[in-house]
């Protein structure tokens, strides 16, 4: 049987000054499956998203397919999950855009014309190859949103995790990074404060609070569920209705 | 923060100087360096030369001399030091436009004057022909120890990104009627550093983690070649006139 492509199970982890973020969580994603992770500020999402590669390490366990997250397979384990963070300010740093395209590949050991290669493929699946010589600096939200979405692709993950892909983003540069992500067809972790977009990109659901899951289920059932979202502070916006 | 872009100190070109392997920039002008100071400071005509022979690699690697000149000023502290020897230094006198100078003291000042310039300028040959990340890869190359090139690669990074966070806040200083210029209000520029080193450290540590995820362990990836037999000779080729002149100087 294939394993899944994630699986968390009685995920617990404490901050190193005492406080408890995670308080035993159970989650299987299946290969091909987009999962959005919602939840209010402070619930542990980002919490959850580093244990999956092995960035902070709790109690439980951790697989990504099949592979168990340890010490000894960090390596693997970074190279099949790319994590895109909140603000693409800190993941590029390098002085051009395909140099930083480059930096994850060529840390799992590409080189020469298949790090080329790959680089050309991750720009241009984000539409920014064009812009391959420019500095990051020079890039509006929206592009720079996109190149450090390129830079984890470039590193064929199996697994994508976005950690709020939408912030910041004005209305056209948001659809336009939607329609990126639709056309990737991976497995994606999306943790989001944004519940049309979660419900625009990803077919199935998962609330998280106070370190538990505590729904799971298709992302229109769940965001229809207005005693649920307002249990959990999350809140459609002004005009939205799905019930 | 997307540190290091367009960095004052490096020129981008594509002439051989450029393209010439980092590691071979740093050895050529390491040894440049020892040649420089350890030539007898007596032998002016030996500074004439090196300066010589800088001035082929500038032309080589198409640097102006005005780019070098606003560059240089950085050892202004060093002159105005090399200036006050003459003055103050001991022993036998020279008597120049009717002002006694020590004897030992103008060689002492020429000798900081010279070496220094000379130092500076061969520096920033190499950084104007070399980007500053080729510098970290040049140096893991030539087996520096992982530690210290770690260190220079996140001081790299962490002084553009504190740069940035600076700036932010003095703009949002700024609007909220903050004038620096008026010396009472500078209690407001010392509580902001306090709170920079905060949010630099907190950016830093994100930097970090997104740089961790995408399998950093420590080294940049090296994605260059090694430098052939021929680069070595011809990157060293300055340096081994400088050492032929340091030879005769001797």
């Amino acid at each position: 049987m294939t394993p899944p492509a994630l699986l968390v199970e009685r995920l617990a982890y404490a901050y190193p000054d005492g406080h408890q973020a995670l308080f035993g969580v159970n989650l299987r994603v299946e290969h091909g499956e987009r999962v959005a992770v919602l939840g209010p500020n402070g619930a542990g999402k980002t919490t959850l998203v580093l244990h999956l590669n092995g960035v902070l390490t709790g109690q439980g366990n951790v697989e990504v397919a099949g592979l168990p997250v340890e010490k000894a397979t960090l390596k693997e384990v970074r190279r099949r999950v790319g994590i895109v963070f909140q603000d693409p300010d800190d993941q590029l740093f390098m002085p051009t855009v395909r140099e930083d395209v480059s930096f994850g590949p060529a840390n799992f050991g590409l080189r020469g014309t298949d790090l080329a290669a790959r680089v050309k493929r991750a720009l241009d699946d984000v539409g920014m190859a064009d812009h391959a010589d420019r500095s990051p600096m020079h890039l509006s939200g929206g592009q720079r949103r996109r190149v450090a979405l390129a830079t984890v692709l470039a590193c064929d993950p199996d697994i994508l995790v976005l950690d709020e892909p939408s912030a910041n983003l004005e209305p056209r540069a948001r659809r336009e990074l939607a329609e990126v992500l639709l056309g990737l067809d991976r497995t994606t972790l999306m943790v989001t404060h944004d519940l049309p977009y979660a419900l625009q990109l990803c077919p199935r659901s998962v609330v998280i609070d106070d370190g538990v899951i505590v729904a799971d289920g298709p992302t229109r059932e769940l965001l229809a569920d207005a005693d649920l979202l307002a249990r959990h502070r999350l809140e459609l916006p002004f005009g939205f209705r799905l019930d | 923060m997307s540190a290091g872009h367009a960095h004052p100190l490096h020129r981008p070109g594509t002439s051989p100087v450029h393209r010439l392997a980092p590691q071979v920039k740093i050895v050529a002008a390491g040894f440049g360096v020892l040649c420089v100071v350890a030539t007898p400071r007596e032998r002016f005509w030996a500074f004439g030369l090196y300066l010589a022979v800088l001035g082929c690699v500038w032309t080589i690697a198409r640097i102006p001399p005005g780019w070098l000149a606003r560059r240089v000023v950085i050892e202004a502290p060093f002159v105005l030091l090399a200036l006050v020897f003459p003055f103050v230094a001991g022993g036998p006198t020279t008597t120049v436009l009717g002002v006694a100078l020590s004897e030992h003291g103008l060689l002492s000042g020429w000798n900081i004057l010279a070496k220094g310039t000379l130092g500076v300028l061969v520096s920033l040959t190499l950084s104007a022909t070399t980007a500053p990340g080729e510098l970290i890869v040049g140096l893991q190359r030539l087996r520096v120890p992982t530690m210290v090139v770690t260190i220079a690669t996140l001081m790299l990074r962490y002084l553009d990104v504190i740069a940035a966070e600076a700036r932010r806040m003095r703009i949002a200083r700024i609007c909220r009627g903050h004038d620096p210029r008026f010396l009472w209000q500078v209690g407001a520029t010392a509580r902001g550093i306090g709170t920079l080193f905060i949010r630099s450290y907190e950016r830093g540590e994100r930097v970090h983690l997104a740089m961790v995820s995408r399998g950093w362990a420590g080294a940049m990836p090296d994605q260059g070649h090694s430098a052939g037999r021929s680069a070595w000779l011809t990157g060293l080729a300055p340096t081994a006139l400088a050492v032929v002149v340091l030879g005769v100087s001797l």
